[in-house]
């Protein structure tokens, strides 16, 4: 075990075994007599995004990914889906990358799967998270269908130097704008978007402001004296 | 990116973050110069501060005489950061974010943001607080088509649209001020339930409203309905069919409007909806005068839900019991208005030191939620809210993505608006009723 000098412990082992954190105020040792020292931490990434689910998935989630099989073919649904997770009621497919638009279109195409409606797509950052940094930026996209009330989620993960995914406008409209989004606040580059800029920040911006490496921003406020610190550069009690 | 040629609307230049295009509305020289057709053509700035674009809105249009032959549609003047905001606070203090988001439906986003919250910590919230969640959501559902309405009215020229809006927006907004102490950005729900109970008078003033706003909503339908200048500037303005509105993502009054009875409160219910009766008001015309019916019709409705509401109230907690979990400060009302209860202050400081670090923990600290990833969608005045919540396993959000339907319905601009004429633009946005701090966040 290592331990940190804010009184984190890693624990060693496979990637799929979650990340533990100990302690809350920063302190460690016999500094602690609050008793908080004790408590144990999960680390997030890991236990978001790399506990696999098995068979059977319950609800229709079973029915569903058979239909997907199906519609794609066993050889390129090994190769499209990478791990499906079900949690708290939600199904997410992790998909490599270079298979989403192809993916996308069977499930809005598909008779057995007729997911008409692209939700929501959103980026996560997950920097520091205590899980696997190498593909530290995630595109989630949620997709709906109308006709069976189905939804999934959809996770690709791509790292920082290579932030790059097919664009699924052609076959959803609807990403148009929630791509640009995703491009000016996490800079992942969109291939075949039909005009990927800037959609909230100024044009000339520069960075994107929801990387988990991008300060908040905001001045100390100094008042009668006394210096306050911008908001993420306060105490924190992780 | 991806685009090529020279746009001459979007100069670009190249920087370390890749290329950056700067949208304008063109220099006339450079606009016009060796454009064959340029005799006819005329780019026209709208907004962002016009009085007719439903808010900072900017569009930049493309005309042909009146006719629109290219509608653009730039936003980000009311950016604030609210998503961003929300990872350096805890997760009771992502209410007071949220809310401000769409501010004329604050409701709305705090049940979405609590009700994701709930689901991520695997809680349920007392009967008592979801039947006030549900009364104060559709209360604020008919304040904000009542906005709606109200602005689409000035925007066409009815002013006496508007006034009657405002003033029937007024009565509602009254009661939400009684029952949470703010007319908007109430921070009212809160994960795990309600800041507070209602007030003792609040079912008087809500039966009392109750009986005027029928007789006002009729009036609606005497002032404008079947008023001709009204029917001819929204009939056959701004169409949208199904398949339009699905592919680009259009959920809501348009989508109801064109036809398909998709409303969340039905379809995949909530907060116990499916135990409520009422209709979902559905129009076939997908135009913008289906819109304006829809709503009306939809208020009506929410009406109905109220009163039901009403009828279920039981006396019981409407907060969580888990102490972990539930704020634990409490309010009263004092002579000078909402504030801190004297008597749990008095018991804090004074008895129980237990009570104090209970306290002073949650309050600085907050609860823990265990790590995980949801996505809630309910249905908004505008169509589908969607709230995509990350959390780490520890007191703040790792990430909040809200799913804007007034962001994603805005997309629907060009396709309603192109090959219209100049007129028609404004009709046409005021029917997809955006509210910009909803867009841009």
């Amino acid at each position: 075990m290592t331990s940190t000098e804010h009184g984190e412990i890693a624990v060693p082992g496979t990637p799929e075994e979650a990340q533990r954190q100990r302690g809350m105020f920063g302190v460690s040792g016999s500094g602690d007599t609050s008793g908080f020292g004790g408590l144990v931490r999960v680390a997030p990434g890991s236990a978001v995004t790399l506990h696999s689910s098995e068979r059977p998935y319950g609800g229709y989630f079973d029915d569903l990914m058979d239909a997907i099989e199906f519609a794609l073919g066993p050889k390129r649904y090994a190769a499209t889906v990478l791990r499906v997770v079900i949690d708290r009621d939600e199904l997410t497919l992790h998909v490599a990358r270079e298979r989403l638009v192809k993916l996308c279109q069977a499930l809005r195409d598909h008779n057995a799967l007729r997911f008409e409606l692209m939700s929501s797509v959103s980026g996560v950052d997950y920097l520091g998270s205590g899980g696997a940094q190498e593909d530290r930026l995630h595109v989630v996209y949620h997709v709906t269908s109308m006709t069976y009330r189905r939804r999934i989620r959809l996770e690709v993960a791509v790292p920082v130097e290579d932030a790059v995914i097919a664009s699924v406008s052609g076959v959803y409209p609807t990403a148009d704008w929630q791509e640009r989004e995703t491009w000016d606040m996490f800079g992942i580059d969109f291939t075949g978007h039909p005009g990927l800029t800037r959609i909230l920040m100024p044009d000339d911006w520069d960075g994107h402001p929801q990387r988990k490496d991008y300060p908040l921003g905001g001045v100390p406020v100094d008042y009668k004296g006394a210096t306050i610190p911008p908001p993420d550069e306060r105490r924190s009690y992780r | 990116m991806t685009t090529t040629g020279a746009d001459p609307y979007a100069g670009s230049r190249d920087t370390t973050e890749g290329r950056v295009y700067t949208v304008t509305g063109g220099d006339w020289d450079s606009t016009f110069a060796g454009d064959p057709v340029s005799e006819e053509r005329l780019v026209v700035n709208m907004g962002p501060q016009h009085p007719s674009t439903h808010g900072v809105l900017r569009l930049v249009l493309d005309l042909e005489g009146e006719t629109v032959t290219k509608a653009r549609v730039v936003i980000g003047y009311l950016h604030t950061g609210i998503e961003k905001n929300t990872e350096y606070r805890n997760w009771t203090q992502g209410t007071t974010f949220v809310t401000r988001m769409d501010y004329l439906s604050p409701l709305f986003n705090e049940t979405a943001y609590c009700l994701a919250v709930e689901k991520l910590l695997g809680i349920d919230v007392p009967a008592r607080a979801t039947v006030i969640r549900v009364l104060v959501m559709e209360l604020n559902r008919i304040a904000s088509h009542l906005v709606g309405l109200a602005t689409t009215g000035m925007e066409m020229g009815a002013l006496t649209a508007m006034t009657n809006g405002f003033r029937e927006r007024e009565l509602v907004l009254d009661v939400l001020e009684e029952i949470t102490g703010l007319r908007m950005n109430h921070a009212y729900i809160r994960p795990g339930g309600l800041a507070q109970d209602l007030p003792d008078t609040a079912e008087a003033s809500i039966r009392e409203l109750l009986k005027i706003l029928p007789r006002r909503l009729e009036g609606f339908h005497r002032l404008l309905s079947g008023q001709p200048v009204w029917q001819k500037r929204l009939q056959n303005v701004g169409y949208l069919d199904v398949t339009g509105c699905v592919s680009i993502g259009v959920t809501g009054p348009p989508l109801r409007a064109a036809g398909l009875p998709w409303d969340l409160r039905k379809v995949e219910p909530y907060c116990g909806y499916e135990t409520y009766d009422f209709d979902v008001p559905v129009e076939t015309s997908a135009d913008a005068f289906g819109r304006y019916l829809v709503r009306v019709a939809e208020m009506s409705e929410s009406l109905k839900i109220i009163e039901q509401t009403l009828d279920r109230l039981e006396p019981g907690p409407v907060m969580v019991g888990d102490k972990k979990i539930a704020w634990p400060a409490q309010l009263s009302l004092g002579p000078d208005g909402m504030g801190n209860s004297m008597e749990y202050v008095s018991k804090i400081m004074g008895q129980s030191m237990e009570a104090l670090i209970h306290h002073f923990k949650l309050v600085t600290e907050g609860f823990r939620v265990p790590p995980g990833q949801v996505y809630v969608p309910i249905e908004s005045p505008r169509g589908e809210l969607g709230y995509h919540v990350v959390s780490d396993g520890g007191t703040r959000p790792w990430r909040v993505h809200v799913r804007d339907p007034s962001f994603i319905n805005l997309q629907a601009t060009a396709a309603m608006s192109e090959g219209g004429l100049i007129a028609d633009v404004i009709a046409s946005i005021a029917s997809i009723d955006p509210v910009m701090g909803g867009v841009d966040r």
